[in-house]
């Protein structure tokens, strides 16, 4: 079990890699982002993004899990207050096998709960060509081990 | 073809749709995405910061997306019965600032705004501009709980 003392800055967690299957990318497009690109892998061709490509709230959601699946899914973690910034810096198209990592970039205890730590990741989401296609930066909560050791 | 930036730029912030969170959903999207004890068990929740089950942050985001695609989709209607053609929107390169302000809890209704902030040329792209656009949702007692903003690219 990972506690906020654990988070030391440059400390890096790298994800396991996920595939990315039309299906699934048309399930979560169907539910919140009807675009045609999203949905269709004609439309997505004739798109701007060259083919049937994820939404980015999709990367975005599939970033979340490998970030549990890396980490966070065996950590104190209390959620998240937000993100300073994500890039969709390259379309996700299906078939494509996302990896990549989340890397400590600073670590602060709570002023106001002597119990909680904030973590800042960056975290980069690549394609199997090594392309960088998410990039974001976010704070984590976290539960310390021991309460109030600044 | 008029810009966004023509269309919205003296407009207040519009409401775009409301979509609220049934215990079954905010499970069913944390089982695929975000599988965090608050997220999927009301009784451990209860133990969290949160205090009870609430919804993925992402979660949260993805409703906004839900309720522009729809709210935009009107808008080209609304505008081809005037006769206009609604900017040309294409794919976002990100967001920024997006901060989850208050968690959002089983059955509780999200209701949706925009507000068009800016928009500029992109000098590599002839025709193309990046509008920035504030995206903001609200529980049933007006507390917000959600902002960020997006960013969008339009062309001709």
């Amino acid at each position: 079990m990972l506690y906020f003392e654990d988070f030391s800055e440059g400390r890096r967690f790298d994800y396991k890699p996920v595939e990315m299957k039309p299906k699934e990318m048309i399930a979560f497009a169907s539910e919140f982002d009807q675009q045609p690109m999203h949905l269709d892998e004609e439309a997505g061709k004739r798109s701007i993004l060259g083919g049937l490509a994820a939404s980015g709230w999709h990367t975005s959601a599939i970033g979340m899990r490998m970030m549990l699946d890396a980490f966070m899914g065996n950590s104190s973690s209390q959620g998240s207050p937000g993100i300073d910034f994500m890039d969709w810096r390259k379309p996700v198209i299906a078939g494509d096998v996302l990896s990549g990592f989340s890397l400590v970039v600073e670590a602060r205890r709570s002023k106001s709960k002597p119990d909680l730590g904030i973590v800042k990741f960056r975290n980069e989401i690549n394609n199997q060509a090594g392309e960088p296609v998410a990039v974001s930066e976010c704070s984590v909560l976290f539960r310390c081990r021991e309460k109030g050791k600044a | 073809m008029m810009t966004m930036e023509e269309f919205y730029a003296a407009k207040a912030r519009t409401l775009i749709g409301s979509l609220t969170f049934s215990a079954e959903d905010i499970i069913r999207f944390a089982t695929d995405f975000d599988p965090q004890p608050f997220h999927l068990d009301a009784e451990k929740a209860r133990h969290s910061l949160f205090g009870g089950l609430c919804a993925s942050g992402w979660h949260t985001c993805a409703g906004w997306m839900q309720c522009f695609v729809k709210f935009w989709r009107n808008e080209q209607r609304r505008l081809a019965a005037e006769g206009l053609r609604a900017p040309n929107l294409g794919p976002s390169p990100g967001f920024r600032d997006l901060k989850w302000l208050k968690p959002v809890y089983a059955g509780d209704t999200i209701t949706y705004f925009v507000t068009f902030l800016e928009s500029r040329s992109l000098a590599s792209k002839p025709g193309w501009r990046i509008n920035t656009i504030l995206c903001e949702g609200e529980n049933q007692h007006g507390e917000p709980v959600i902002r960020f903003e997006s960013r969008v690219i339009e062309f001709v």
